[in-house]
Parts: C-alpha cells; structure tokens; sequence
C-alpha cells in the first residue's frame, strides 16, 4: 500500500479466531471447537463422549457435517447424547473441507440458528468435520480452536508424516491406543514424532473403547473454555 | 441493447468467483437428481441441461437479479421471486443461498441497502434478489448483476457434475465457453427487463419455469443419502 493511501485502511482484528466474541444481543457467543481428521478415527465417539462428560455442567450443541448423509448427526440422535433442538447437520456438497475452511457460510449459518434457539445461553458449540484428508484444517473464521483426531489403527507413521491438522491442530489426539497392541503400533515413538512436529503444542492419547476415555480431551476443553471466558 | 459498463468489471469478478464464499458450494443446481435419473451421462447432456436452465430459471433469476441492481425495491422482488418458484423446496433452497449470500456481501461490500434487507428478511431472502442489492452495493448495474445470475445458473452444475461423475473438468468447462453467446443473450435480456421493473413494476419480469426440474428438486429434497444440498 502507498505512503499516501487515502482511503480506509483495513480494520485491525484484534484476535485471530472466529469473531466476533459478542453476539447482535450482546451477550458473549459460546466457545466453538472444531474436531477434525481422517474418516474413522473416533471424531464422533469424541463428540458422544465430550457431550456426556461436559452437558451436566455446560449448555452445549453440536453441528456435524457429513460427506452425503446425516450419520453423524443420527448417532448422535440415537445415542441421545444430547436433546435433538441441539443437534444440526450441515450438507457439504461432498466436501468437508469446504465447508469447514474455504466457504464456512452453512456452517455459520447453523451456528447462529442454535444460538437463536437453544433457550439457556450455549456455552460450547462442537462443529465436526467429516472425515477428510490430512490437509483439512478449520477456518479461523468459524471455530475458536480445532481438535485433529487420528488414531492408531491408521498406522503409527502418520504423526511423521504431518500436514496443516497434525502439525498445527490446538490439539492432537491420538484414539483408538487399545487397538495398539492388536496393529503393532509403537505410542512411544507416535508420541515423539507428534512432538517433533508440533512442539509444545498438546497431544492427547485416548481410549474410548474404555470408561472415562475422553478425559483429557476433556480437560483440555475445560481448560480453553476458561480462557475464553477471561479473554 | 442494454451492455455491461466496462470500465468497473473488476467487482464482477470477486462476485462471479465460484471461489466466493456464499454456500453455493453444495449445491448442485438440480444436476444431480438429474444424474441419478439417467438424465446427464456424459458432457453433451450436461451441455442439455445447463441450456434448459440458463434459458429458464437462469433467465428468471438473472432478471430478478438485474432489477435489484437497478434498483426496484427488493422486498417486492422477493415476493416476485416467491412467485416464480412453485417448488417448496426450491424456495427454501433459494432462501437459504440468499442468506449465505448475504454474510459474505455484507463482510465485501458493508451497505445499508443489505443491512436492511438482512433486517427485513433475517431468514434469507431469494437468492437472485440479494445478489442484485450485492452487485448495486458493489457498484455494478443491472447487465452485470444478470451476468452474475445467469453464470450462476450453470456453473453450479458444472462444478457438480465433475464431483458426481468423475467427467473430465476440461469438457465442463468446455460447456460452459459454448454456452457463453447464450449467456450473453439470456444476459442482456434479464437486464432490459431488470431496467424495466424500476418503473413499470415486477410484472414485466420473465417468468420462464422448468417443470421438470422442480418436481425433481421435491424428489431430491426428500433423499436420505446425497451429496448436494439440492
Ligand atoms: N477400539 C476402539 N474403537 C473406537 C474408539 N473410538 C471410536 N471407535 C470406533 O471407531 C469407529 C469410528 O468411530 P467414529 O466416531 O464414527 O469415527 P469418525 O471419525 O466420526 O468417523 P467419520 O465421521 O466417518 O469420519 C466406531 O465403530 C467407533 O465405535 C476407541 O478408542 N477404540
Ligand atoms: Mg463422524
């Protein structure tokens, strides 16, 4: 841009997240996760179990979106993980990370039809992607902080191979380390490559297969929520 | 014959940029009931059937979209445009796109003619309609907002039926580039009509309806499994 620039300049943003953080009615907008990663590594077991550790303390809803049908959202209707007026599916026209990245404007959309509806303030919005590519990462513009979830059953070199989800995710998770055992997985070494590529940002092993497995997703979620609500 | 004022085209682009992030992404544009009736097999059905709809609800919406750039009162627009589409389920496609149409317009080009749409129709207006108040906000006219829809109208199939038969990207859009002397035409003819509306009201706008593709828009609307919205 010239020295002399006369008109506008942009206007600075002062977070780099979805903004902004107050909704048309003032009131601050709930905290929005978004959870993504390759097709079948436990993103929707997450979503399940996040919804019945956290739902008794937080007012949450959940907006899943599905390659060509509503299974997510279904499993989450029948596992009655949370009332059905909290659930919404959005249709991605064969792309997720559409959806999720280049064009969010359906999901923003259904965002804003929970919060309008949903009668208690909502404190968390879980947004999942559906299974995609190891590139599919969210929009800053749509979710506040972003899970990728792998698991070990997708073979222990993905941590090594890396791309914009393992290396850059707010957190990693690693699902499915009761399988470990069964496909000759190494944690240890999926445990290093992971932080080879990421630094300090958090990876998290999990289990859902066991009772309580989601816990340090869990915490991790309360943790964000906190700062949120400081900011 | 009404033209495209040259000199600010550059609006135009970023507006009829499929890159532009407005939810169009996941919508095929009817083609893909189409696909599962046998309807577009190959490039030259697609060719069939971006004609039918250009020449119908593409000429229909380009007209709605030329008369909110010239300036007519968009609310009556929408009721004309409510009008115009018989199927439920278009409406609400039509709804929901001008919706998501609008957040990305008011984030490009911020204007009280938008925010007040947005205020009277919260739920989404038609499409064509706040794509004519955008390309106004804009600073394009009436031929470039016609332009805008009407392209719309078959590039949104194109891009689908690549995704959903594997076609050969270079043949769709070799599609597009032999149907573009038809847009121009199909253009310039929603644009008179657009001008006309500022003055002699919504009834001269065209109301050019494809039958077929309504009644397979309420069949596609009613799918379990699909990979388009409609
Ligand atoms: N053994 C084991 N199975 C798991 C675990 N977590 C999830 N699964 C199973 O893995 C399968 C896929 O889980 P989902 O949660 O549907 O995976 P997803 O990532 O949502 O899948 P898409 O949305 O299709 O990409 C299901 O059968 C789950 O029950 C785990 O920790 N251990
Ligand atoms: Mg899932």
């Amino acid at each position: 841009m010239h020295l002399d620039h006369s008109t506008t300049p942009y206007p600075h943003r002062h977070t780099h997240s979805a903004t902004p953080a107050l909704r048309p009615n003032g009131k601050r907008r709930a905290l929005r996760i978004g959870l993504g990663g390759p097709v079948g590594t436990g993103k929707t077991a997450t979503v399940a179990a996040l919804c019945r550790a956290l739902r008794d303390d937080l007012s949450i809803a959940v907006v899943t979106n599905d390659i060509y049908t509503r299974e997510d959202a279904e499993f989450l209707l029948r596992n009655a993980v949370l009332p059905p007026e909290r659930i919404t599916a959005v249709e991605t026209g064969a792309c997720p990370h559409t959806a999720i990245r280049d064009d969010i404007s359906a999901n923003l959309e259904a965002i804003e039809d929970l919060e309008e509806t949903i009668e208690d303030p909502l404190d968390l919005i879980l947004v999942e992607s559906g299974g995609d590519n190891l590139t599919a990462t969210f929009s800053k513009g749509l979710v506040d902080a972003q899970i990728f979830v792998i698991d070990v059953a997708g073979g222990d070199d993905i941590p090594r191979k890396g791309g914009p989800g393992i290396t850059g995710a707010d957190l990693l998770v690693v699902n499915k380390t009761d399988l470990a055992p069964y496909v000759g997985v190494d944690l240890d070494g999926m445990a290093r490559d992971a932080k080879a590529q990421r630094g300090d940002l958090p990876v998290a092993f999990t289990s859902l297969a066991a009772e309580g497995g989601v816990a340090p997703v869990r915490d991790w979620v309360r943790e964000r929520l906190a700062a949120w609500r400081r900011t | 014959m009404t033209t495209v004022d040259a000199t600010a085209l550059a609006s135009l682009l970023v507006l009829a940029d499929g890159r532009f992030p407005a939810g169009g992404h996941a919508h095929s544009g009817g083609a893909e009931a189409a696909v599962a009736a046998g309807r577009i097999r190959d490039a030259a059905d697609l060719e069939e059937f971006c004609r039918g709809r250009l020449h119908t609800a593409g000429l229909t919406a380009a007209a709605l979209a030329a008369a909110a750039a010239a300036g007519a009162d968009p609310l009556l627009l929408d009721e004309a445009a409510d009008a115009r589409t018989p199927s439920p389920a278009l409406r609400a496609t039509a709804r929901r796109l001008g919706r998501q149409l609008m957040r990305a317009a008011r984030a490009a080009w911020p204007s009280p003619a938008l925010d007040a749409l947005a205020a009277a129709r919260p739920r989404g207006a038609h499409q064509p309609v706040v794509l004519g108040v955008t390309a106004r906000a804009a600073g394009l006219g009436a031929g470039a907002a016609a332009y805008a829809a009407g392209y719309e109208a078959i590039g949104g199939p194109a891009t689908a039926v690549v995704r959903l038969l594997g076609l050969d990207p270079f043949e769709a859009t070799g599609v597009l580039a032999r149907l573009a002397p038809e847009l121009d035409a199909v253009a310039s003819r929603a644009a008179v009509a657009g001008e006309r509306v500022v003055e002699e009201g919504a009834d001269v706008l065209p109301a050019a309806s494809a039958p077929l593709l309504d009644v397979m828009a309420e069949v596609h609307g009613g799918w379990a499994v699909r990979l388009f919205a409609s």
